[in-house]
């Protein structure tokens, strides 16, 4: 019974704001008959979205596989080099001041460079995605192994465990809830990195779409592509948050007990 | 058998001070022997165990276990620190596994042990549990079957009780003396408590601090196996004075005979 009530608190209240919301902004727009290429109200937006069809699962699987490749190049990078930064001190002095610099540098100024260096293909937005999301990644996970108290590792050396050993049974698992927060980041910066992508160069991606609309005055269109990345990024984020819970129980917050 | 001769310390502080942590300490342990270590905060006690544990590397004197100096942690030692210090991710079963696992030792017959250790000290019905479902004492019995699973012949323990309760405590004690009973191991036993102290070991070192360095050795005569009915005993309280003499007004007894 509890629980139901919970339920009903969390997810249905939300979602009668939004219907509200929705409701408010379909009359506004019919009662003050405002332009459709200002603001269109979301009926319309429904309607010229959906009627994309095929295109827009199309452009949706584009920019999706841009987040995914762009991402996982992230991880790739970041887990071996926060390893390194957190292991070696001389790299990490070598490396600290070159990663904060690649991130003061605004990615998104660099992508029209990248399509000349790299071509006029998927490669440009896929390293603008990399290059967004993967800080945070680095930042998080090098926090979380060097962070593992030294009470842990002083018991991986009276055991006598060797620094693989030690890295893979204490400072990755200790480091699982700072990776996890990273990825949190760096999932939703990923969705910005692949639509700046596809702003400066390419011929599908809702980012793609989002420009290619608003060229035409569609607005509504614009607008459709718009909340398709908003859910987009909830529901990677949600993903995260879920495959943390079920792959990682022991890394949920402390309930309190009894 | 255990040889510590002429050991001592000093630590350099954050402003480039020296602070002597332990002094000129000499100590002998036979096999099979517990000896405890009592004194003040501050007077190196822990310090002293690390160094005899390999853990921290001496800045003058030695350790010699069985005619080896001691330079690393040893495979035959376990350590019991002050807290658990139980992997949060590992189960119970696990956690008391760890050792053999880094070790690359683990094999059936070792967890049929740690399962038989875990049963001993009453966590049998939660090894599957993870340690943040146990009390504070439940999950320091685990560290203690994490300390024997890989059977050391030398066990050292860092205050492990003293982040219990006083009944948990007095329960651990007890519980640890009839481990030793059962399966017979050197141990060195740190603690702050000098009745704990008198009722664990053979001999208590008494330390004084600043610099840490050995006031008395102090031999205590109670026949073993011992339980609470041994703090009734006339000796446990000679001895209890005489390590509180020791600590407390250590001027008045400094010189005394060497019990």
């Amino acid at each position: 019974m509890h629980k139901y009530k919970k339920a009903i608190r969390e997810i249905g209240i939300p979602a009668v704001t939004l219907l509200l919301l929705g409701c408010f902004w379909e009359l506004s727009v019919k009662i003050f008959t405002i332009p459709e290429y200002l603001l269109p109200a979301p009926s319309k937006i429904w309607n010229d979205t959906t009627v994309l069809g095929w295109n827009l699962i199309h452009h949706i699987a584009s920019t999706l596989r841009t987040i995914g490749l762009g991402f996982t190049l992230a991880l790739c990078v970041s887990l071996p080099l926060a390893i390194t930064i957190a292991y070696s001190r001389i790299m990490s002095v070598a490396i600290y001041p070159l990663l904060v610099l690649t991130q003061s540098v605004p990615k998104v100024a660099l992508a029209p460079i990248l399509i000349v260096m790299l071509g006029a293909n998927d490669l440009p937005k896929i390293i603008v995605t990399f290059l967004i999301s993967f800080f945070p990644l680095v930042i998080s996970i090098t926090t979380g192994l060097v962070s593992v108290p030294p009470e842990y590792i002083e018991l991986a050396r009276s055991v006598r465990a060797s620094r693989v050993r030690e890295l893979l049974s204490i400072r990755l698992p200790y480091a699982i809830p700072f990776i996890f927060s990273g990825i949190k980041v760096a999932i939703t910066l990923a969705v910005v990195g692949a639509v700046v992508g596809e702003f400066v160069a390419a011929e599908n991606g809702l980012g793609y779409l989002i420009t290619s609309s608003m060229a035409y005055f569609k607005t509504p269109v614009a607008f459709g592509a718009i909340l398709i990345l908003a859910l987009t990024s909830i529901s990677l984020f949600q993903t995260v948050v879920l495959i943390e819970h079920f792959l990682f129980p022991w890394a949920r917050p402390v309930e309190r007990q009894r | 058998m255990i040889e510590v001769s002429d050991l001592s310390q000093v630590f350099v502080a954050e402003d480039g001070g020296k602070v002597t942590a332990l002094t000129d300490v000499s100590l002998d342990i036979a096999d099979n022997e517990i000896v405890t270590i009592v004194g003040p905060s501050g007077c190196g006690k822990s310090t002293l165990l690390r160094l005899i544990s390999g853990l921290i590397k001496p800045s003058g004197g030695s350790v010699v276990i069985d005619g080896e100096t001691v330079k690393e942690p040893r495979a035959d030692m376990g350590i019991v620190f002050q807290a658990p210090t139980l992997l949060p991710w590992a189960t119970i079963l696990d956690n008391v596994l760890f050792p053999l696992k880094m070790m690359g030792r683990l094999d059936a017959k070792a967890t049929e042990r740690a399962k038989s250790l875990l049963t001993m000290v009453g966590l049998g019905d939660f090894m599957q549990h993870r340690p943040r479902q146990l009390s504070g004492g439940m999950q320091q019995r685990a560290a203690i079957c994490r300390a024997l699973v890989h059977q050391p012949k030398l066990i050292l323990m860092d205050e492990p009780f003293g982040a219990l309760d006083a009944l948990t405590r007095e329960q651990m004690s007890i519980e640890l003396l009839r481990i030793w009973n059962a399966d017979k191991k050197t141990i060195l036993f740190v603690t702050h408590s000098i009745p704990e102290a008198v009722l664990l070991g053979d001999r208590v070192v008494v330390m004084s601090p600043r610099p840490g360095r050995i006031a008395e050795i102090v031999t205590v005569p109670l026949s073993r196996p011992r339980d609470f009915e041994s703090e009734e005993d006339p000796e446990f309280r000679r001895c209890c004075n005489r390590i509180r003499n020791l600590i407390y007004n250590p001027n008045l007894t400094a010189g005394a005979r060497h019990a």
